[in-house]
């Protein structure tokens, strides 16, 4: 019987061997390794985001695709970030964290495109008079 | 100096403000005087005020709820009348009175009653059942408790400094923006709604992570009562849904003191853009105060049918299948906006979906009580009321999500019949039934049971005799929120809605000398062993009232219904498990900042409603001082000692040891 109090550290072991840890919480990791861990992370973020201004004022792409570009340099962004600084992982240690995030972007999906796709066909429904009247032909 | 504020703000020549504020002025000082001589202060101050327990915090926001719905209840005994008495004539409300009173009381019963009531709820329960000693982050608690109340604080100061808006509780554009509402009201119920929105999603983070972090040894997902797995799906659903209610305030307040141009119709502004948005929050928001309601439920049956819960695994499926299809209906409360044919089939559809789920949960209570001996105390009246008005409730519910049909009852009466049989039968009752249930073991003694019968009967015959004529004016055409009424033939319907108000107040006169009478006879409504229900889950192993420290040693559980286990085992054996070895346990210190942080909050928000820029500024800064003086502390736990905590546990278990012996000598066999 443990001693524990409130902080879910001492916990450890009062759950389950396959549950897992708090981003920080994680067992005990060589400082070396972190910081080399967070320095990757750090010039990785670097490189996409001066890439990505570089890009917009340059002529290196078609130009047309220059948003394309810029949007696939963000997904890439937000990997580094979550993998390099929020430490997420397909280990069986992390089942909660990767759960979290896969709710938030479930809630950020149906909220956005739910949104999109409302207010599309209300703006197409509602449009005032005269707006409507310059769309017949 | 002091913006817009000056004494015009007073309501001088409006009466019935002015004499309402001056009463509550005087309760108000009169109780601080009381306070001070009596010199409860220091008591108040280390016992409560600043607690970091999450079962006096829970026991704070029941109170703020409480009180809460007495006020929202005010509200409406004055809506009923104006409406009964204003067939044909003006009324004794002012439409801009009336207006104001609407809105107040759906800002209030939702938002400062009903909410945190059942944040309330979740903060004793959780730990308790979950077999822990406090939640994940209890110092952050205690500023999201604080946090609430300071919203509930601005709501009230508007009674007597400015107005409150006009706009019903979701301040819908164009008609919030200053073109239309220059006034403050608007600004005070941003403000207030925004900074208890934070509050509400503080707790919520906390609940999740406990839930997700802190169980005791053994207690596995599957293992752990319904009511912490409806606490869990309304917390996720806090965390995913209430960052959208602030972010479209925060876009409404941009338009209100910046000029922007997000919901105006003019400068490509959207007005349609926050009905969006603000139902992508309000419809989670309804399932937010539900499914916990569904888990008090669900304690409840399986208590007093002497039974495990029926379909344990359906209810938890049940749970999170609503939480998700929660977030995927929310047009149904703007069909009417014009959307058309294709989008509101989807959404039609999708809210029907939902009622499957309930639907599973209503056949589970009702099997858990069949073939179980069912004992008709106070709790499970509220229960089986509920039972019967809900299903009613939602199935108005289904009907008003067929597009069609809700084009003729939309904005209605028979609206507000519908959200009204939902809410005060589904959430209100369960409220009740778990004020019930659980005071004797937050407060140590029993509530009387005749008053409770009281009380329930009033609030049931008085909830439909109130609202059943809703009903037939919302068909007969009476739309919501009219502040006169211009058909004779209405008359009648509004005459009974009344008298059900009438029924309703000795319901609520009933609770409250239920409360008083209780608190007289206290010694002989003890509860002395702990478990006055034949309770099946953890918080029911500890002592009435629980120590601060909740359990000495750390359960272990063994199977589903943790406490319904090694209570059996006690019983078979006649005799508790050997005493355990005591040692010293590490509790959180209490600390201030919670209380500070909300008193320059609230200082904050009353200077952003009447525009005194320079106090705002330096009310936030000291808002933000207090979390950095708190960081910056290095000792934040205390030890209890083994002795004390082994003192606490032997006079439980004396408790227990007389119980045992009480059931030994009537020869009861489970
Ligand atoms: C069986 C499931 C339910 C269905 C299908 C349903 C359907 C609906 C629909 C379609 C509306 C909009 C009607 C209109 O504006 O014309 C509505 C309004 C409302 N419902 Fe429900 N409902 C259900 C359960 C609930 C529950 C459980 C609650 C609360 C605990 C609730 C609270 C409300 C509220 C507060 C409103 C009106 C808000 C306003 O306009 O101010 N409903 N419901
Ligand atoms: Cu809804």
């Amino acid at each position: 019987m443990s001693t524990s109090d409130s902080d879910p550290r001492l916990y450890e072991n009062a759950l389950e061997q396959t549950e897992d840890h708090a981003p920080g919480d994680e067992p005990p990791e060589e400082g070396s390794h972190w910081v080399r861990n967070a320095n990757l992370g750090l010039g990785f973020s670097i490189v996409l985001t001066v890439a990505a201004f570089l890009l917009a004022g340059s002529d290196v792409i078609y130009e047309p695709a220059i948003p394309v570009a810029l949007i696939v340099l963000a997904i890439a962004q937000m990997g580094v970030h979550l993998v390099f600084f929020l430490h997420i992982t397909t280990g069986p240690d992390n089942t909660n964290n990767v759960l979290a995030l896969a709710f938030g972007l479930l809630v950020v999906f149906v909220v956005v495109i739910g949104s999109v796709w409302i207010m599309s066909h209300l703006n197409q429904n509602m449009m005032p008079m005269d707006q409507l009247m310059k769309m017949q032909p | 100096m002091f913006g817009k504020l000056d004494w015009s703000a007073i309501p001088f020549s409006q009466p019935l403000p002015l004499i309402t504020s001056f009463v509550l002025i005087l309760i108000v000082i009169g109780l601080l005087i009381l306070v001070t001589v009596k010199k409860w202060w220091p008591y108040l101050w280390h016992e409560w005020i600043t607690s970091v327990d999450h079962k006096r915090i829970g026991v704070m926001y029941c109170l703020l709820g409480i009180l809460m719905l007495i006020r929202g209840f005010a509200d409406a005994i004055m809506m009923r009348t104006q409406q009964a008495v204003a067939i044909e004539s003006a009324g004794y409300l002012t439409p801009e009175h009336y207006n104001q009173i609407f809105t107040a009381h759906g800002t209030i019963m939702i938002l400062f009653g009903a909410m945190p009531l059942v944040l309330g709820f979740m903060n004793y329960l959780v730990p308790l059942q979950l077999g822990v000693r406090d939640v994940a982050f209890p110092t952050f608690n205690s500023v999201g408790f604080w946090l609430t109340a300071s919203g509930a604080l601005l709501v009230n100061v508007s009674l007597f400094i400015g107005e409150f808006a006009r706009t019903g509780w979701l301040p819908y554009p164009p008609l919030s923006e200053t073109t239309y509402t220059p006034g403050v009201g608007v600004d005070y119920y941003l403000w207030a709604v925004q900074i208890s929105g934070i509050g509400t999603l503080i707790t919520g983070i906390n609940i999740v992570t406990t839930i997700l972090k802190m169980r005791c040894r053994g207690m596995s997902y599957l293992r752990m009562p319904v009511f912490c797995w409806t606490a869990l799906a309304s917390c996720l659903l806090i965390v995913a849904t209430f960052p959208i209610l602030t972010a479209a305030l925060a876009m409404l307040t941009l338009d209100r003191y910046a000029d922007w141009n997000y919901f105006t119709n003019t400068a490509g502004g959207n007005p349609m853009m926050f009905v969006n948005l603000v139902w992508a929050w309000g419809h989670p928001e309804v399932y937010i105060l539900v499914l916990p309601a569904f888990g008090i439920f669900s304690e409840i049956f399986s208590t007093f049918s002497g039974k495990p819960l029926f379909g344990y695994r359906s209810m938890v499926a049940a749970t999170l299948f609503i939480c998700i299809v929660s977030m995927l209906v929310w047009l149904h409360h703007f069909f009417t906006m014009g959307a058309g044919p294709a989008v509101n089939t989807f959404f039609g559809i999708s809210s029907s979906i939902i009622a499957v789920g309930t639907g599973v949960k209503i056949y589970n209570w009702i099997f858990t009580m069949y073939g179980g001996r069912v004992r008709f105390e106070v709790p499970m009246l509220w229960s089986l009321g509920f039972i019967f008005t809900f299903i009613i409730g939602g199935l108005t519910g289904v009907l008003l999500a067929v597009p069609p049909a809700d084009f003729l009852t939309h904005n209605s009466m028979f609206l507000v019949a519908h959200f009204h049989n939902v809410i005060v039968g589904g959430v209100v009752f369960a409220l009740f039934a778990g004020l019930e249930y659980w005071f004797p073991k937050v407060f140590g003694f029993g509530l009387h049971p005749t008053w409770g019968k009281a009380a329930f009967w009033c609030a049931f015959v008085g909830f439909w005799v109130t609202f059943a004529p809703l009903y037939v004016l919302g068909l007969l055409g009476m739309t919501r929120r009219l502040q006169h009424i211009n058909i004779p033939e209405w008359g009648p319907w509004l005459y009974v809605s009344l008298a059900g108000v009438g029924i309703l107040i000795l319901g609520v006169i009933s609770q409250l000398t239920q409360l008083v009478v209780s608190i007289r006879d206290r010694d002989k409504l003890r509860d002395v062993t702990g478990d006055p229900w034949d309770g099946r889950s953890l918080e029911w192993a500890t002592p009435s009232p629980p120590p601060f420290f909740n359990f000495a040693v750390m359960p272990n559980v063994e199977g589903e219904e943790a406490y319904w286990g090694i209570k059996l085992r006690a019983v078979e054996t006649q005799q508790l498990a050997p005493e355990p070895k005591y040692e010293a346990i590490e509790m959180p210190l209490h600390s201030s900042v919670g209380f500070f942080t909300a008193f320059f909050t609230s200082v904050f928000g009353f200077a952003m409603v009447w525009h005194i820029w320079w106090m705002a500024i330096l009310a936030l800064v000291l808002a933000f001082a207090g979390f950095v003086v708190f960081a910056w502390r290095d000792k934040h736990e205390f030890e209890v000692p083994a002795e004390e905590v082994a003192r606490v546990d032997r006079a439980r278990r004396m408790a227990r040891e007389a119980f045992l012996a009480r059931l030994g000598e009537q020869g009861a066999v489970p």
